[in-house]
């Protein structure tokens, strides 16, 4: 049985895990970050 | 300390006037106990095999049954913003609280167990074990439920987020009490289990009333 | 500690990160690159596992960073319930998740180190059957920290459940290894533990740290997002 997928599969699992929650994350600041802004409540510098 | 016995005296006066909570809870455990032959098949090795897991566990799932209603119930009538200001601790009136739930459901289920226990085919020693294991297994899950139950104190689906909370940290007791029947029956015997367990719900003893106490403060607020 | 009271105002928090994560991602990144190099073209096949030991240079930080999430948990409820420091909550809202992604990740690499090595895709080995369980802590954690309207119920809800939690983690642990010891079928399995000799030492901690980074930049991103969402929440309430 050759061992590549599941190394392949691995990676890939942590690429979708960590990435994944990385770009939900920074989507959710942005929009979070929009209503802000249309609220008007722009964030002190 | 007569705080604590009285609100002792008033929760189980309160079951004994509807004894039909505490019946369900019972009655829950021997069906889902029979399920699973149902579920498996009725080969007899095979069961007095996994008695000791399933009804360790039936036993826990029925523990959890009454639990959201252990403080619910004194939360939404007004009663619980009467125990954050008595002059006692509130640490114990959830241990009071606690112990009459283990009363009502854990001391029932250890005498309850061991008769479904013959129906998978449990050695007396096993019955024996089981028994006993679940009496000093018992007060911790009810201590355990009852941390779970005041977090979730009028939260969104308690019911179920109650179990998610409750079944993770019940896992040690779960271990130790079944592994002490399974340890009967290949002849080792179960005092170490049964010491840890001993350890676990004094440990738990130790700690959830103050943990309980807590998130009933936090409720209440 | 006067760092962690100067940092514990949300505000001044928010401001600190802001300066702080896009120089942290580029080395993040950086050092994610340099690990997957390491684990992935420069080190070795192990003489006993093959290619296959390349998944450990994943399983074995996520693991150790589920373990430490799940820490910081703790200490944020603890700083929470005691000091009352009002980012504390919201940090810990923020990790919770992130936690919760790298025991999933764990749980998944440890299947499929699984299956090569023993021919099935879930062993119930002792440290991946703890690791579910604190996959499961971590579940409750989110859940109970939302399951209120009034968030701040929530979050001290949450403190509570993950300092009782972090208390009995020793004990799950001590209670399924000795589970799994019981139940050794005679073919010992073991998942992990290949002796650790430096070719494959050097990939495993750069992908540590690299991971270590990654886990930061969640959690101070995560973070922000809840201090903006707490403002928004309160604006909508005094509207």
């Amino acid at each position: 049985m050759s061992h590549a997928p599941f190394i392949i599969g691995s990676y890939a699992v942590a690429l979708l895990g960590f990435g994944g929650l990385l770009v939900a994350s920074l989507l959710a600041r942005r929009r979070v970050r929009r209503e802000l802004g249309e609220r008007g409540l722009e964030r002190r510098r | 300390m007569t705080g604590f016995g009285a609100l002792l005296a008033r929760d189980l006066r309160l079951v004994w006037r509807r004894p039909g909570d505490m019946m369900v809870v019972l009655a829950f455990f021997v069906v889902a106990t029979v399920l699973f032959p149902l579920g498996i098949g009725p080969e007899t090795n095979l069961l007095a095999r996994i008695a000791a897991g399933i009804l360790w566990c039936a036993a826990l799932f029925a523990s959890l049954l009454s639990l959201d209603r252990l403080f619910a119930a004194d939360y939404e009538d007004g009663a619980l913003d009467l125990l954050l200001l008595a002059p006692w601790p509130l640490e114990l009136a959830a241990l009071a609280k606690c112990l009459a739930h283990w009363i009502v459901t854990g001391l029932p289920l250890a005498v309850l167990a061991p008769l479904m226990g013959v129906v998978f085919g449990l050695s007396g020693e096993g019955l024996g074990a089981l028994c006993l294991t679940l009496l000093v297994g018992t007060p911790t899950l009810s201590l355990v439920g009852g941390l779970a139950a005041a977090l979730t104190l009028g939260a969104r689906r308690g019911g179920a987020l109650l179990a998610l909370l409750a079944l993770p940290l019940c896992v040690p007791t779960l271990i130790f009490g079944a592994g002490a029947v399974e340890a009967v029956a290949t002849g080792e015997g179960f005092v170490t289990h049964l010491a840890i367990l001993a350890a676990l719900a004094l440990m738990a003893l130790a700690t959830l009333p103050w943990a309980i106490a807590a998130a009933l403060r936090q409720a209440g607020e | 500690m006067a760092t962690l009271h100067f940092l514990a105002n949300p505000a001044r928090f928010r401001r600190f990160s802001q300066r702080v994560l896009p120089g942290l991602s580029a080395v993040t990144a950086l050092a994610l690159a340099a690990g997957l190099y390491l684990a992935l073209v420069e080190s070795p096949p192990d003489y006993q596992q093959g290619e296959t030991v390349r998944i450990m240079f994943v399983h074995v930080p996520s693991a150790w960073l589920a373990m430490a999430g799940y820490g910081l948990l703790a200490a944020l409820g603890a700083s929470l319930l005691v000091w009352r420091h009002p980012l504390a909550a919201l940090m810990a809202r923020g990790t919770a998740p992130v936690g919760a992604v790298f025991a999933a990740v764990c749980l998944l690499t440890g299947s499929l180190w699984g299956r090569p090595m023993w021919g099935t895709y879930w062993v119930w080995d002792a440290r991946l059957t703890s690791m579910l369980l604190l996959f499961f802590l971590y579940l409750g954690h989110i859940a109970l920290s939302r399951a209120y309207d009034d968030p701040e119920r929530g979050d001290r809800a949450a403190a509570i459940l993950a300092l009782v939690g972090a208390i009995n983690l020793p004990v799950i642990k001590f209670s399924v290894d000795w589970w799994n010891t019981l139940h050794q079928p005679a073919s010992v399995m073991k998942l992990g533990g290949p002796s650790i000799h430096p070719a494959i030492l050097t990939p495993l901690m750069v992908m540590a740290a690299a991971l270590l980074l990654l886990f930061v930049v969640l959690v101070l991103l995560r973070t922000e997002t809840e201090i903006d969402r707490r403002r928004l929440e309160a604006a909508e309430l005094a509207a």
